[in-house]
């Protein structure tokens, strides 16, 4: 007889949320000269969180301004000692108020509390850390004897991982010596004006961080600010491309890390149930909101049938509900937008001739959900083999030669990651360096450090974030000749 | 009576071989002082396509050679054009319109920074990657790969030295390079163009068109097998901003013009760093 799980929800009377949020610029929160706010939700509630500034031109042109002030009259003149405590006082102000921040996390993006308390906040803390001691060593990094700051950096982040994308952009920009303004997604601001609050309590100069909240259009007036002389955008390929040809013929320095479409292969020789929690890992961690998911997986052949039966067992153990129940396993969908283009992905799946499957699961009545599902008979012509799905949606694929496992997993446009299961080392290696990816798990997937440098290949983008290749996105190291 | 001398034919250098533009057009170009040195082959957009396929089927073997391999190649470039150091001294000297000896220290720049970088081919890796220490049960490394093909403009000032310092840097990675030499001095490029063909360069790896950037780079920007541009010899911001948004379109890595860089100076990682991709693999360590 199957055990049932008893409720386990996280309190939310950790968290306390304004009725509404305005905009960080220059060390304190103002109101948008607009007067304009939007609401963000819950999206396992559809229940109104809070309110928050939409912030026009003139808002845009405030931080960057503040920023700018912070910059020359602060920040760029202080010791890199300095700067490096500021930054360890956040790194402990965020493991301080981690439980909090965990939470928050889980209500305005949707995902499993297990995975905002166990994964996400560890890593934000550790990436401050990590940074933080580099602001005082960067003669020591391999960009030269003094490797110069940039100045004011434009940051544009996603709402997969709203806080963790955060630590991405602004630990090493403030490391190398840049102040930043920074627009969180729409959908998930309000971990980023947590963050804000922290930014007070660590006692840092006005101006160094900003946080402006708004949808597209405020980032694009961000980007494309003349005064900001670092562009970062994390997100869709498509958004990314546009921000580099608006940054053309400017002299603002670009890195971009967009989509992918990850292949993750297994051989015949792979630990078979290691690899079965590493494809799950792979594509329904996140809800599969994750850039470097592992979205096509590809069996080979003679151990295919095995492997889905396994796969498919597992995912009927899947816990798909309350987010903030610590045995959650699948939360909701960020949006509603979201949802629909999961559902149009999938659709077609169908309509192209894939065999679609899920466990059944109940799906709750308010908030989006979309169960965990998987495609076969896939080719590489389908869509869902080929565009970014960005939900719990697995293609699946087979091979029977190494070389065609390569061909396939780099028949892409993208190459941000790529999963290789075998207990063979020469093979893990061979298969390694075939990978046109800029991260390669093996026998393992979804693993992050803030000391490994992320970053795709291709149109996944281009420059490094973590590691000391990260630190070439925030400072000046392009010589002439 | 003086002997008339043989006066040589200048063309393309696509996949190894020397075509002719397939457009049949060709430019006069003059010395310093406007008096005929030779017609020379006005690449189109056609050769700047089969420069493409040449560079994109010579990425995989150049790429896999080993860096001791790829180092050794380098410093035989440097050892050819040694030989025709004469050669090199005269056509720039008539190019640039400088006196024999400062073409004489142009060339043997020229040449010691093949040399320079010949030595990098084993050593970048070690500089640039390393293992990373993650906070878990894993080994974690990072290591520079080659972007793949790159499409170069080499600067228009200094015809042999600024040309060296674009695509040395480009192909001791690994990478695959078209490039396009100065518009009105060219002539060194050619030569430049034997010295490969003789040096044990892997056809393909080193694509060489003359003629006019701005009518051939935006082929090449847009072209979806292209994997970068450097733009270093761009001169008109117009052009390489256009450049530089077509680039958008397949997310292309561009390194922005430069075109009177201090090309007498000792290089630094920069230019090999612009075109690599650091690849981070993760390994889980246990019994």
């Amino acid at each position: 007889m199957p055990f049932d799980y008893a409720p386990a929800p996280e309190s939310r009377s950790i968290v306390d949320i304004e009725s509404n949020y305005g905009l960080f610029i220059g060390g304190s929160f103002t109101e948008p000269t607009s007067g304009e706010f939007f609401k963000t939700i819950n999206p396992a509630t559809e229940e109104v969180l809070s309110e928050v500034a939409e912030a026009g031109q003139a808002d845009v042109d405030a931080a960057v301004a503040a920023a700018r002030r912070a910059y020359d009259k602060t920040w760029s003149k202080m010791s890199g000692k300095d700067r490096a405590k500021y930054i360890f006082r956040i790194a402990r102000l965020i493991q301080e108020r981690s439980r909090e921040l965990a939470v928050l996390e889980t209500l305005d993006n949707g995902k499993p509390i297990r995975e905002s308390r166990d994964v996400d906040l560890p890593l934000v803390a550790a990436h401050f850390f990590y940074h933080a001691g580099w602001a005082d060593k960067l003669e020591f990094a391999g960009y030269g004897p003094d490797p110069k700051s940039l100045g004011v950096a434009a940051q544009v982040i996603p709402w997969n991982f709203p806080l963790l994308m955060l630590a991405w952009k602004v630990a090493p920009a403030l490391a190398c010596g840049n102040t930043v303004v920074l627009k969180p997604a729409e959908t998930t601001p309000l971990t980023a004006l947590a963050f804000a609050d922290i930014c007070q309590q660590a006692g840092l100069p006005p101006g160094v961080v900003n946080i402006i909240t708004g949808a597209g259009e405020t980032g694009r007036m961000l980007v494309e600010h003349p005064d900001v002389d670092k562009v970062a955008f994390t997100g869709s390929t498509e958004v990314g491309k546009a921000i580099q040809r608006a940054v053309a013929g400017t002299k603002k320095k670009l890195t971009l890390e967009l989509g992918g479409k990850a292949a993750n292969i297994v051989f015949d020789d792979a630990p078979i149930d290691q690899a079965i929690e590493g494809i799950v890992n792979g594509i329904y961690f996140n809800q599969g909101h994750v850039c470097c998911a592992g979205s096509r997986l590809l069996l080979q052949e003679s151990i295919a049938d095995e492997a889905l039966a396994s796969l498919k067992r597992r995912l009927t153990t899947l816990r798909l509900g309350d987010p903030l129940d610590k045995n959650t396993d699948i939360g909701a969908i960020n949006s509603s937008m979201q949802l629909s283009k999961i559902e149009e992905l999938t659709a077609a799946g169908e309509a192209e001739g894939a065999e679609r499957w899920s466990p059944t699961c109940p799906i709750p009545d308010k908030g989006f959900w979309f169960p965990p599902t998987l495609f076969t008979n896939v080719t590489q012509a389908h869509r869902i083999a080929r565009e970014e799905i960005f939900g719990p949606v697995l293609s699946v694929l087979t091979f029977r030669t190494p070389e065609e496992a390569v061909a396939k997993a780099n028949n892409t446009p993208f190459g941000l990651s790529a999963g290789i299961w075998t207990e063979k080392g020469s093979r893990t290696l061979w298969m390694a360096n075939q990978m046109r990816a800029g991260i390669v798990w093996a026998n393992t997937f979804n693993r992050f450090d803030p000391a490994s440098p992320f970053g795709g290949f291709k149109e996944s983008g281009f420059g490094r974030e973590g590691g000391v290749q990260g630190l070439g996105a925030y400072l000046n190291v392009e010589d002439p000749s | 009576m003086s002997r008339v001398d043989v006066r040589k034919t200048h063309k393309l250098f696509i996949g190894g071989a020397f075509p002719r533009s397939e457009s049949g057009r060709t430019y006069e170009v003059t010395d310093s002082k406007e008096q005929f040195l030779a017609n020379m082959a006005l690449a189109s957009r056609k050769d700047a396509r089969d420069a493409v396929l040449a560079a994109r089927s010579a990425v995989a073997k150049w790429s896999a050679a080993t860096a001791y391999n790829r180092g050794q190649v380098l410093y035989r470039i440097a050892e050819v054009m040694e030989g025709r150091r004469e050669q090199f001294i005269s056509e720039v000297s008539d190019s640039e319109g400088v006196s024999s000896r400062k073409a004489g220290a142009h060339v043997d720049a020229a040449i010691d920074r093949w040399v320079w970088y010949a030595g990098w081919a084993d050593k970048y890796a070690q500089v640039i990657g390393n293992t990373n220490p993650v906070a878990g049960p894993f080994f974690n490394f990072s290591v520079p790969e080659p972007t793949g093909v790159v499409a170069a403009v080499a600067p228009q000032d200094a015809s042999i030295l600024g040309l060296v310092s674009v695509v040395a840097p480009i192909i001791v990675t690994g990478n695959a390079v078209i490039v396009m030499p100065s518009s009105s001095r060219p002539i060194p490029a050619i030569t430049l163009a034997e010295c490969l063909a003789t040096s044990d360069v892997p056809a393909g790896v080193v694509n060489i068109l003359t003629g006019a950037p701005a009518e051939v780079m935006p082929w090449l920007a847009e072209h979806a097998d292209v994997n970068a541009l450097d733009l270093t010899g761009i001169v008109d911001e117009g052009v390489a901003t256009d450049l530089q948004r077509s680039a958008a379109g397949t997310v292309k890595r561009v390194r922005g013009a430069a075109p009177h860089a201090n090309w007498q100076a000792t290089p630094s990682l920069s230019r090999m760093r612009a075109f690599v991709e650091v690849k981070t693999v993760w390994h889980p360590m246990g019994v």
